[in-house]
């Protein structure tokens, strides 16, 4: 059997935090779960999933779905921090 | 608040683009509007490397990688190879940086358009050589430094205007063209999707800004995409059964809020800005006409 | 109305390499015009017109285009095919590497012509002797009936799952592209049993998606990529054997071995030759032969994978060998000559001459194969050009 130059192995496995220079880390108090953050995000390094037990500007909130920073995955660019219309997302140096 | 936007992604984390990367936005965008019956094609661009290397893949889709010149050719073979097959319902893109669509591959796109093959092209135009590290393309607006326009001493930016490329394929009568970029996704979701219900060659040519090409930090990106637009560089259109529709911004911003944030323009004065701001102006204007035509 | 009768029919070496496309029932063809090839593609566009080959037909605009097209249809699962000559053979260049690399399993009739400048359409090899280290298997036609037949073989042999390279067959211009001669037409039942649907096994797979030709540096698997390619070309020899003799078998057909010995078994003097001026050495062969001197031909039916070992052992008690090259390297010797020289380099002790020929269509008449043969009998070593400056 033959080499063939196809790739099959997903990128999702690999691990690029170390491509950051800052972090964004989102204040969910002030988070309305617009999604706006995980709409733009590059790095598809936001993930949407309700968790009641994050804070919330309000509770009618806390059901939705929630932005959660893949830190394995983001590099760090700071569009979800720039384009947050709530101020929610913070750039936090890495260290 | 309910999602304005598909949820389900096409384009994988991991991958190996520049952070704040426009072009990755253009791929996520516009697979998910078309779905995972899709393959695309993509030539040597920032794409054929953002995937990282061999054995990794950052599609749930099949990409094909081909020659630079090869997008147009690459896609007519492969609906012709599917359609024998009985895979019609299959969607085939291309996904062609600018390089790869104004100069080396227009011959092979304007031909597949020609052909009428039921394909995709779409240009993801972030207005220069940026995969070989920033040098001019027939893309790249008038102003602008790259590695090939210097500037230097002798004031030696790129003096030639930014061909259109979507201009061109309207005047091939293309049966859908559009513009778009990343700054407006919701309208570049619904320009694929439009594209996805028409049986023949659809074009779409889409902004995709660039960090380290247009130097500007990268959370700008959105920024300046949603800027390009309102500040008249460029324009949004849609070009169907003949009849061109031109997005009329709901603000506009003055040119030099677009140029200021961008590195590549650091280096033009009032006068060169006056010069650049008239030549949008007659291009906007053109449009209009057309769109009363 | 299926013909089980194999048929005899008139027809030139492009009639017969479209039906050798129409009964490999191949499902894509892309194609560029260009002098002699034309003929081809609008055989192959009238049988799709008409309803004889169920195919999709694309019309593009460059050879390059139509290189790139047939590699995406063929990685698509469709059995795709081009033809080409020449110029558009040197502007498809890049993409018969990616075709090679990609293991796409092609196969594109090429009609040996010149290369400019000056702009000249007649026969001459140089256009495929320049492809020989793109990865494709190359087989040379002598015969409109080979024509025919090495699109079936050629198709068989690429898909071979542990070859799975391209091949290009080759036809003289217009002295087999456009000469009628009698052809043995396969019967389509016979031709469908032996070839059978391509089935590749890496195709475009909806379900398990894959990037399909990637990137890699240094560290990653590009150079065993690159020499499994030359090792799948390198032991394609047996199995390319095994495939000639099983089609001869089911098609009662004639093809030769990767080369073809001609009067070689007590020959003195011999020369190796590709391609429709094989039969005029073969005629001069007979005409020496009758007037005492003993004189051969090895033919060669396949230039890649380089029959070496078979050369090695038709040449073994020659007292002269000449390799006849229809096509024109500058700086060193022929190709075909360097590839002989090297097969025998330390395992025969016979001395070996080259002969540059037939460029840009030139003539090369019996009385010049005497020349050669003459020449081998006088002197050995060097390279001559024959048939150049004289009157």
């Amino acid at each position: 059997m033959v080499i063939v130059p196809v790739a099959y192995l997903p990128t999702s496995s690999k691990e690029l935090s170390s491509w950051r220079t800052s972090r964004p880390v989102i204040d969910y108090s002030k988070c309305t779960r617009c999604a706006i953050c995980w709409k733009f995000c590059p790095d598809v390094a936001i993930d949407l999933s309700p968790d009641p037990s994050l804070s919330a500007p309000n509770d009618r909130f806390k059901a939705l779905e929630a932005p959660r920073i893949d830190y394995d995955h983001c590099k760090g660019c700071g569009i979800c921090a720039e384009e947050c219309p709530f101020d929610a997302i913070a750039m936090v140096e890495e260290e | 608040m309910p999602l304005t936007f598909p949820k389900e992604e096409y384009m994988q984390k991991g991958h190996s683009a520049c952070a704040g990367c426009g072009a990755t936005l253009s791929m996520r965008y516009v697979l998910k509007a078309l779905g995972p019956k899709s393959v695309v094609s993509v030539p040597a661009s920032c794409w054929a490397v953002i995937p990282g290397e061999f054995p990794y893949t950052s599609l749930n889709i099949p990409m094909l990688y081909t020659t630079f010149a090869s997008s147009g050719a690459s896609i007519s073979g492969l609906r012709e190879g599917l359609d024998s097959q009985g895979k019609e319902d299959y969607n085939v893109v291309a996904f062609a940086g600018d390089g790869g669509t104004a100069d080396i591959g227009l011959q092979g796109l304007s031909a597949a358009m020609e052909r009428g093959h039921n394909v995709l092209y779409v240009m993801y135009d972030n207005e220069a050589y940026m995969n070989t590290g920033i040098q001019r393309s027939g893309s790249t607006p008038y102003g602008a430094w790259t590695t090939t326009t210097p500037v230097g001493i002798k004031r030696d930016y790129k003096k030639s205007n930014k061909k259109f490329v979507a201009d061109l394929m309207i005047a091939q009568n293309v049966p859908y063209v559009a513009t778009a970029t990343i700054g407006f996704p919701e309208d570049l979701e619904r320009k694929v999707a439009t594209a996805k219900l028409i049986k023949g060659p659809k074009f779409i040519q889409i902004l995709s800004p660039c960090p380290p090409g247009w130097y500007y930090n990268s959370s700008d990106t959105i920024k300046i995409s949603r800027l390009a637009v309102e500040a008249n560089v460029f324009p949004l259109y849609e070009y169907r059964n003949g009849k061109l529709t031109v997005y009329k911004p709901a603000k506009t911003v003055p040119l030099r809020d677009y140029l200021s944030l961008q590195g590549r323009f650091g280096h033009l004065n009032d006068v060169e800005i006056g010069e650049i701001e008239r030549a949008l102006e007659e291009r906007w204007q053109y449009l209009l006409r057309r769109e009363k035509d | 109305m299926e013909s089980i009768q194999a048929s005899r029919r008139i027809m030139t070496g492009n009639e017969a390499v479209a039906t050798g496309v129409k009964l490999s029932r191949v499902k894509v063809i892309s194609a560029y015009p260009i002098t002699p090839q034309t003929t081809i593609v609008e055989e192959l566009a009238e049988m799709v017109a008409n309803g004889e080959l169920d195919s999709k037909f694309i019309e593009v605009e460059s050879e390059h285009s139509a290189l790139a097209s047939v590699i995406a249809s063929e990685l698509s699962g469709a059995r795709s095919f081009t033809a080409s000559s020449s110029h558009g053979i040197l502007y498809m260049h890049e993409n018969l590497h990616w075709a090679s690399g990609m293991r796409a399993p092609l196969v594109m009739s090429v009609v040996n012509r010149a290369i400019g400048p000056p702009w000249n359409i007649w026969s001459e090899q140089t256009d495929t002797f320049n492809q020989r280290d793109t990865g494709w298997l190359q087989i040379y036609c002598e015969s409109n009936q080979e024509a025919m037949d090495s699109v079936l073989l050629g198709y068989k042999i690429a898909e071979n799952k542990s070859i799975l390279l391209p091949v290009m067959n080759m036809l003289d211009a217009f002295t087999l592209s456009h000469t009628s001669e009698p052809v043995e037409i396969r019967s389509e039942r016979t031709a469908y049993d032996y070839l059978g649907d391509l089935d590749l096994d890496f195709k475009l797979d909806f379900k398990n998606p894959g990037g399909y030709g990637s990137l890699l540096g240094p560290d990653g698997p590009f150079m065993e990529m690159k020499k499994d390619m030359r090792d799948s070309m390198y032991n394609s020899i047996k199995l390319i054997k095994r495939e000639i003799s099983n089609f001869n078998d089911q098609f009662e057909a004639n093809l030769p071995g990767l080369t073809e010995n001609f009067m070689m078994e007590d020959a003195d003097y011999a020369l190796i030759t590709t391609g429709a001026i094989s039969s005029t050495a073969k005629y001069t062969v007979r005409k020496l032969r009758a007037q005492g001197l003993k004189t051969g031909l090895i033919r060669l039916f396949f230039y890649r994978p380089f029959p070496g070992d078979d050369i090695l052992k038709a040449v073994r008690g020659l007292k002269g060998l000449g390799v006849v090259e229809r096509n024109v390297s500058y700086g060193q010797r022929g190709p075909t000559y360097e590839d002989v020289v090297s097969s025998l380099y330390g395992k025969a002790d016979v001395p070996v001459r080259n002969y540059v020929v037939g460029l840009g269509g030139r003539d090369i008449r019996v009385k010049d194969y005497e020349k050669m043969f003459e020449n081998l009998v006088e002197t050995d070593g060097g390279m001559e050009w024959i048939n150049v400056g004289v009157t």
